[in-house]
């Protein structure tokens, strides 16, 4: 049910981020989301990719430091105020967010947030409970 | 094998200084007599050879410096005539003409002698097999080593620097036991080996001797676990002799320097004065048994102290203390001294693992500024801005109470910063003073 998210330290210099995501072109590695957390002088870029092991290793092996974390893929509907409901679960069950993203592919009517959260499995829970679709591997790949 | 040279190793200190007094009175002679860069600064002093009688005299002789051997390069200040001579050895000269040694057939018989003993404190017998990583060619230590380990007997695979994967092959087929080089190379070396997937346990390494440039007893940890083995300290300078001027023995505590050969001094690097026993100071060493190219009070630029007390391993040689740095190394902010190495052991506390960094210091409008260039290591690598944010702040925190400067710390990736299989360039200064 979690998504292996693959985060990698980039300095904040041109040309960095195209040096990734070139790696995970020529292995044939989709990416379906990426966001980059940003400081004064690095980042921190985290990304959804068809192969997390594969991206991994190839990252690793061209020099750069790079981890997974997991991460949650929830379902919210495409309209104003969508996001509300999922944020009011984990206030009400105190869970923390320590950072959300969205997809870079959408459906018609739905939208896909990744939490990184403390607790995650409390969390993918009580989404659940509520009726809220957290997503798997295979449906994320399959958008 | 405890000794290479038991009988001058262990030597009752009273006989050993009566040696030492001989000796220096017939270097002293010699350089007089036969090279006249020495006797016109004697004559100037108003020194002549007999007024050197007793060991306190050499004080009232004159240093030599690396820029008075620059000076006279490339032979200047060889003590005897060129056809006595069979090798030369040269320093990289980074900074303009080299410095030229010259070696006649007697000092590379020594200087194998000396070496001899440096690997046999490292644990090496006539059975090890000793892989030289060390360059060879005009730098000294690739067949410093080399001719020592011949004369002690063991197997040598001469492969010198560079190509680490090959090295790590061979390690393997060859079963190294005995590493000879930089210690920067060493790590090097375990993660290459980490990389490839080659556990410490498929290699025969028993013991390394690692030398050629100052490093950290963090340092020797970290080797010493990520290869498995025993690491020994060698100290040593082309312009002296290379490799074997001094090393450590199986405590490990201070570098025996083989005083049979070379007298040290502790000096003020400021005002030359020498300096009480035991006091931090510059290492000056006079040699006392060189043919080709005797110095005199040779100043090293390398800070350390003495240890006059006896060592448990029973030389008598006095020993001298881990290098902390170079007086040339040195950096002065805000008059500040500050040498890499503090920063080094901060680093090393901090990240638990030897880090890579890069010192750069610049000077902005009347203010000097040190940035510290820390690599994110996998080890070091968070998903969280925050971890890494703190562990920034960590070392600005560290540096600043050890130290007593604020820095500015910056992270970079992993095998960014600037290194060689040689010598790790550890500082940047940018200023123009």
């Amino acid at each position: 049910m979690f998504l292996k998210q693959i985060s990698v330290f980039v300095e904040n210099k041109v040309g960095r981020l195209a040096k990734v995501t070139k790696i995970l072109g020529e292995n044939g590695i989709d990416i379906s989301a990426l966001s980059i957390a940003d400081t004064a002088n690095f980042g921190i870029l985290r990304m959804i990719v068809n192969d997390p092991d594969k991206a991994l290793r190839v990252i690793k092996d061209a020099g750069l430091a790079a981890k997974t974390t997991e991460v949650l893929a929830v379902e919210v509907p495409d309209r104003p105020g969508g996001l509300v409901p999922v944020l009011e679960i984990f206030q009400k069950h105190n869970i923390s967010i320590e950072y959300l993203y969205s997809f870079v592919k959408r459906t018609l009517d739905s939208a896909y947030i990744l939490f990184k959260v403390d607790d995650i499995q409390r969390a993918a829970e009580a989404l659940q409970r509520e009726n809220i679709n957290v997503l798997t591997e295979q449906e994320v790949n399959g958008l | 094998m405890l000794y290479w040279n038991k009988r001058y190793e262990c030597m009752d200190r009273r006989e050993l200084d009566e040696l030492k007094r001989e000796k220096l009175i017939k270097t002293v002679c010699r350089v007089y007599h036969n090279v006249p860069y020495y006797r016109d600064l004697m004559q100037k002093k108003g020194i002549a050879p007999e007024d050197i009688t007793e060991l306190e005299h050499l004080q009232k002789l004159p240093f030599t410096t690396k820029q008075d051997l620059r000076e006279n390069y490339p032979f200047g200040l060889f003590a005897v005539p060129l056809s006595e001579i069979v090798r030369v050895h040269a320093s990289s000269g980074t900074t303009g003409k080299p410095t030229v040694v010259g070696y006649t057939r007697n000092d590379i018989a020594a200087w194998s002698e000396l070496m001899a003993r440096s690997l046999v404190c490292a644990g090496t017998t006539k059975q090890s097999i000793v892989q030289i990583a060390y360059g060879y060619g005009l730098f000294t230590g690739g067949l410093g080593a080399h001719y020592g380990a011949e004369r002690l007997g063991a197997l040598v695979i001469p492969i010198s620097g560079g190509n680490t994967k090959r090295q790590i092959m061979l390690m393997k087929d060859f079963g190294t036991t005995v590493l000879a080089c930089t210690p920067s190379y060493a790590l090097y070396l375990a993660e290459t080996m980490e990389e490839m997937g080659i556990k410490p346990e498929e290699l025969r390494l028993k013991s390394g001797i690692f030398g050629a440039e100052p490093w950290t007893d963090n340092m020797r940890r970290e080797i010493e676990t990520r290869l498995g083995i025993s690491a020994i300290d060698i100290y040593g300078l082309s312009e002296v002799i290379g490799p074997g001027v001094a090393c450590e023995c199986e405590y490990k505590d201070g570098l025996h320097i083989f005083e049979d050969y070379f007298i040290p001094e502790i000096i003020d690097p400021d005002t030359g004065e020498v300096l009480p026993s035991g006091s931090e100071g510059e290492l000056v060493i006079t040699t006392i048994d060189k043919e080709g190219l005797p110095v005199i009070r040779y100043r090293t630029n390398d800070i350390t102290s003495l240890k006059e007390e006896p060592c448990k391993c029973g030389r008598t040689h006095v020993r001298m203390n881990k290098v902390v740095g170079r007086t040339d190394d040195m950096l002065i902010i805000r008059g500040v001294n500050v040498f890499p190495s503090q920063i080094e052991s901060i680093l090393v506390d901090i990240g638990d693992t030897q880090p890579h960094y890069q010192l750069v210091v610049n000077r902005e409008g009347k203010l000097d500024t040190l940035q510290v260039l820390v690599e994110v290591s996998q080890s070091l690598f968070s998903d969280e801005v925050r971890r890494l944010e703190d562990l920034k702040r960590k070392i600005v925190h560290e540096i600043q109470s050890v130290l007593g400067i604020s820095v500015d710390v910056k992270l970079v990736e992993p095998k960014t910063l600037e290194r060689s299989s040689g010598k790790a360039k550890r500082v940047l200064d940018n200023r123009n003073l």
